[in-house]
């Protein structure tokens, strides 16, 4: 495992945390368990990816520690923040303040240039952004040339890089990706991942991504399996083929239970 | 295809229910507006038909063309006529009627009836067949009377009461001896109605021994037409005319008929803009909700329904909403008919009792335009919907309509607008009625340059809000980038507020204009205190006068006496006046010669000097209604106005010839001035008169204002309906955006936006929508208004562009807060939206 110092120095320090998490849906005989007891960590400067077949409750469980869905019970912490107890107000700001986020699609607004974009969560609180820091992510992202562009009038590869570019701008403590590379062809999927990854080599970054893709799943530090709402494996230092290989004994064991 | 489109009608309810709505309140007003004036209509000619019940041959005096150079009055009937008429072969009996005006008190002394309503008569007899009583007995003598029921109840007064009352001017305080019940119109409609006996009447009303109309009742078996024959053999045909009841009643049907056309039609003028505002909004509801569904239309079209079933099916769920809307509007305008009887009725209008009358036209018409206007409206969406290519249905993303350039827009607006400018200023130089048509061509020309011009006026006025918005920080940022985002759709919005407040804006421009320069046309020429007048614009006796002269305090007086005269062969209305006096009393301009009147010298306005060639020291000859004639001299020629005008001479030369004098007006000068004890004095002098009015200056003003309010607060209340059409239209506009951009939304919510900001981004893009609506509106009914107003000035002298600067404040207010109340629901919307759904890509 290829860790920085920087990023050794924390590896005890955790950046999010899920306790006991249980998301249910619904009631009596049409309940459904989305999260069963699901406790995991998320340490800082690691960069983490949620895999897991469909259904398996990966977005539900980024969705709740991210403070997108509320949960049943249990708890989640984003540093040394208790979600549980959040109105939505709170929440709102928690997000805004601490958390950073990259979606599959429709990330970026259309009517903004893609630099508004990326200042976007701090014009939201109202703050000015760290001009060094801004020059540093829009750099390392490589988007120099393309600040007073339109979302439609970038490649979707570009868009996704805004979408980083925006989610590091503001310095969150934690970055969540939902699929961030779906909707790209393997190239441009190829860079966002490099991206994500040198943000928490170099930058110290915190990232938290869902995925299905054993590939992206291999820019990670550290795998966290989930099926059936329960983290059955966890695999640290990923490759494209051990993750694979992971994947492929659900589908047998889905087959044979 | 049917069912398809039945389900989609169903499918998209709370927005659909926007495009009814707007709809239903085009046709609630068309169809309101026909039952309203059928009813009314219908009930007068009930009505007028049973007031001719007791009559079946009238005969009145023959207005026959006066000739030659004598004037007069036409001759009353005598009392001879009467007799010969009773006696006519098939005539059962004859009444004879005299007729007046006669203001009555209430109870504190103030007039019963608005003054036009205020009518008097005579008791025939001691049982009048006309007027059946319900209490007490005829009135007989000069100081009895009796009234009608309606009036009795409403002031309160019982057999017995005495009562303040007058008919030119003095005041009169008969007792009541009885009360009646009459089918008259005007008593239905709040008027009061005041019966003396018949000599009484005739003394009272200047009628002395004479009638103005005799009513024969025919005996059984002869019928009208034959009494008719038998009345004409009888009494001369130079000087009288007879006229069956039946035809009575059918002149006045029809009278009455022509009379509700014009009120129709203009409440229909008011219904057409309805409807032209709730076209926009239906069109532009169609075009969102195609351009929702345009993977499902895709999808059917991939599945291999032409482009012609395509268009059908939007065509049929417009046929389904305009259905719905035209019943609805049809349930709701029968409504708004009834309400807007009672209403009027409720405003001391004429408007007698009957059954609401809701006819198959009616119900046609209202059911016809519903489904026409939404139809049509829906007929491009419609065509564009079959325009989406199979393929979009495969694609992941919506396929955006074709933005097509706004460039042949653009040009094609400009030069409307252009056209439209030019026209109605070329309109302004013309005069008077010569430039009403092209100026009314002008201005539609203008409001559709403008409509086509809309997006590309939304981009530069909004952005001059934008230093406004940056103070709402993110929020507005994002508003006025989302206002801009679609032009068209703005534009589209933006347009149904814009015409509403043009026909506002433009109105009150040009009443406020017009009610400041009548309000300088009669105050500013009139040096009196005050102003003495009958309250029905009735003349008053010569009496008045005097008494206002022997009055404490009071300097001078002069009447304004009307009379009628002939000069060089044409009728000419003579103003006599206090020739030592008027040139205190008056203000006017002198152009010619000096303002001295007296003995054989008079004073000309301009217009009559130039029509008959007159200047300063010009003679000529007048014949005055006595047959005698004068030889006149022009001292001064003045700058007439609307009020005063005409040749004014001394009454001292006019008086002699005239058999019954009787003043328009009498203007007062005191020592005091005018002050509320100076009022009181002259009140008291003229014994505090009911049917008189007293007033200042102030006064006159005043009532000119208040004229021109109620016309304006009708025209506010018939303009509203464009106005709340629009609302819905902000509101149609604002949900469909919020549902296009939900995804946007969930990520504005998910990186950190609060529920407040959205909620305030979706309220300040409506208000940044509606404002731009609001000052193109505003815009431009005021250039409607001053065009109109130069117009007008080229008849008017004094007329004056008053730009009612607070007025449009609130205007523009007004246009805010639509904006505010129609972002109230789709603001919530997007703050509750579920962020999860909305951030799943599909």
């Amino acid at each position: 495992m290829t860790t920085s110092p920087l990023a050794a120095s924390r590896t005890t320090a955790v950046a999010a945390r899920a306790t006991e998490l249980s998301k249910i849906y619904g009631q009596g005989e049409t309940q459904v368990v989305a999260l069963d007891r699901v406790s995991v960590d998320f340490h800082q400067a690691e960069f983490t990816a949620i895999m897991g077949p469909s259904g398996s409750g990966k977005s539900t469980l980024m969705h709740c520690v991210a403070g997108l869905d509320t949960f049943s019970s249990g708890s989640v912490r984003i540093g040394d923040t208790e979600l549980g107890s959040l109105k939505d107000k709170q929440l709102t700001r928690l997000r805004r303040d601490k958390i950073g986020f990259i979606f599959q699609a429709f990330n970026l607004l259309p009517t903004l240039t893609a630099l508004e974009n990326i200042t976007l969560p701090m014009d939201i609180a109202g703050r000015k952004p760290d001009r060094q820091w801004l020059d540093t992510v829009i750099e390392m992202v490589g988007l120099s040339g393309r600040l007073g562009h339109r979302p439609a009038q970038l490649s979707g590869g570009q868009q996704q890089r805004v979408a980083v570019a925006r989610a590091l701008a503001s310095r969150p403590d934690i970055i969540f990706g939902d699929e961030p590379t779906g909707n790209l062809d393997s190239r441009s999927g190829a860079e966002v991942l490099g991206f994500l990854r040198n943000s928490v080599r170099e930058l110290g970054q915190t990232v938290v991504m869902v995925t299905h893709d054993p590939v992206a799943a291999a820019y990670a530090d550290r795998v966290v399996f989930l099926a059936d709402g329960r983290i059955v494996d966890e695999m640290n230092a990923p490759t494209a083929d051990s993750v694979l290989d992971r994947m492929k004994r659900f589908d047998t064991k889905g087959r044979t239970s | 295809m049917f069912r398809t489109a039945l389900r989609n009608v169903l499918a998209h309810k709370a927005r659909l229910l926007m495009t009814v709505l707007a709809v239903m309140l085009g046709v609630a007003f068309v169809s309101g507006t026909l039952v309203f004036t059928n009813t009314i209509s219908d009930a007068y000619q009930q009505s007028s038909a049973k007031g001719f019940d007791q009559v079946d041959v009238a005969v009145r005096p023959e207005s026959g063309e006066d000739t030659g150079d004598t004037v007069g009055r036409t001759p009353d009937l005598t009392e001879a006529q009467l007799r010969t008429s009773a006696k006519v072969p098939g005539a059962a009996s004859a009444i004879g009627v005299v007729d007046g005006f006669t203001a009555l008190a209430d109870k504190d002394g103030k007039l019963i009836g608005g003054g036009f309503q205020s009518q008097g008569g005579n008791y025939w007899g001691t049982d009048d067949p006309r007027y059946p009583l319900k209490e007490g007995r005829a009135p007989h003598g000069a100081r009895e009377v009796a009234i009608d029921s309606q009036t009795a109840r409403r002031a309160g007064y019982a057999v017995g009461d005495t009562v303040r009352m007058s008919v030119d001017g003095p005041v009169l305080e008969p007792r009541i001896t009885g009360v009646f019940t009459t089918d008259d119109g005007n008593v239905a409609a709040g008027g009061s109605l005041a019966l003396f006996d018949t000599p009484t009447a005739q003394k009272l009303f200047g009628k002395a021994g004479t009638y103005d109309e005799i009513d024969v009742k025919a005996a059984p078996g002869t019928s009208q037409t034959a009494l008719k024959a038998a009345l004409d053999r009888a009494l001369p045909r130079a000087t009288t005319e007879t006229t069956t009841g039946e035809r009575l009643a059918d002149d006045q049907a029809e009278l009455i008929s022509s009379q509700m056309s014009g009120l129709k039609q203009g409440l229909l003028v008011f219904a057409g803009i309805a409807l032209f505002v709730s076209t926009f909004i239906i069109a532009n509801t169609f075009t969102m909700l195609v351009a929702q569904r345009t993977k499902e239309l895709a999808l059917l079209r991939a599945v291999g329904a032409s482009r012609r079933q395509v268009t059908r099916s939007v065509l049929i769920e417009a046929f389904v909403v305009g259905t719905v809307a035209g019943v609805s509007g049809l349930v709701a305008g029968i409504g708004i008919g009834a309400g807007l009887r009672s209403l009027m009725g409720g405003l001391g209008a004429t408007v007698p009792d009957g059954p609401l009358v809701v006819s198959p036209g009616t119900v046609a018409t209202a059911l016809v335009v519903g489904v026409f206007v939404t139809m049509l409206a829906a007929w491009l969406p419609g065509r564009r919907a079959a325009k989406i290519p199979p393929v979009a249905a495969m694609s992941s993303v919506h396929a955006k309509a074709t933005t097509k350039s706004l460039v042949l827009r653009n040009t094609l607006g400009a030069l409307f607008s252009a056209a439209g400018v030019t026209v109605v200023l070329y309109a302004t130089t013309l005069s008077g009625s010569d430039g009403q048509a092209p100026m009314g061509f002008g201005a539609v020309l203008l409001i559709i340059g403008v409509f086509i011009l809309t997006p590309l006026l939304s981009r530069p006025l909004i952005a001059a809000a934008a230093p406004l918005l940056r103070a709402f920080g993110v929020s507005g940022r994002l508003a006025r980038q989302n206002s801009v985002r679609n032009p068209r759709r703005t534009a589209a919005t933006a347009s149904a507020l814009m015409i509403g407040l043009t026909l506002i804006t433009g109105m009150t421009v040009m009443a406020g204009s017009l009610q400041k320069s009548i309000d300088k046309m009669a105050s500013a020429a009139i040096r009196a205190d005050y102003v003495v007048s009958m309250a029905n614009g009735n003349e008053l006796s010569p009496g008045v006068e005097r008494k206002l002269k022997d009055t404490d305090g009071v300097t001078t007086t002069s009447p304004l006496r009307n009379a009628p005269s002939r000069i060089d062969g044409r009728t000419e209305y003579l103003t006599g006046v206090n020739g030592s006096a008027i040139g205190d009393l008056t203000d006017l301009k002198v152009d010619d010669g000096s303002f001295t009147v007296g003995g054989d010298r008079v004073v000309v306005d301009q217009d009559t000097a130039d029509s008959h060639g007159w200047k300063a020291g010009s003679a000529f000859t007048v014949h005055y209604e006595d047959g005698k004639a004068q030889r006149l001299t022009v001292a001064g020629v003045y700058e007439g106005n609307e009020l005063i005008q005409g040749i004014m001479l001394d009454t001292a030369a006019l008086t002699p010839h005239q058999s019954d004098p009787a003043d328009m007006q009498v203007m007062v000068k005191t020592s005091g001035g005018a002050s509320g004890a100076t009022k009181d004095r002259l009140e008291k002098a003229l014994g505090s008169n009911p049917a008189i009015r007293v007033q200042s200056k102030e006064d006159l003003s005043e009532e000119i204002a208040q004229m021109f309010t109620l016309m304006l607060n009708m025209l506010y209340g018939l303009l509203a309906m464009a106005v709340i059409v629009a609302v819905l239209g902000v509101i149609n506009t604002l949900a469909m955006s919020v549902f296009e951009r939900s995804q946007e939304i969930g990520m504005l919510r998910a990186i950190g936006l609060e529920r407040r900001s959205v909620k305030r981004m979706v309220r300040l893009e409506s208000l940044v929508i509606s404002l731009f609506g609001g000052v193109l509106g505003i815009g431009l009914g005021v250039f409607f208004g001053w065009a109109a107003g130069e117009l007008l000035g080229t008849r008017m002298a004094t007329y004056e562009l008053v730009l009612p600067w607070a007025r449009m404040a609130a205007f523009l207010a007004l246009a805010a807060a639509v904006g505010v109340l129609a972002a109230l629901w789709p603001a919530r919307r997007a703050a509750r939206l579920n962020m999860l759904q909305a951030i799943k890509a599909e």
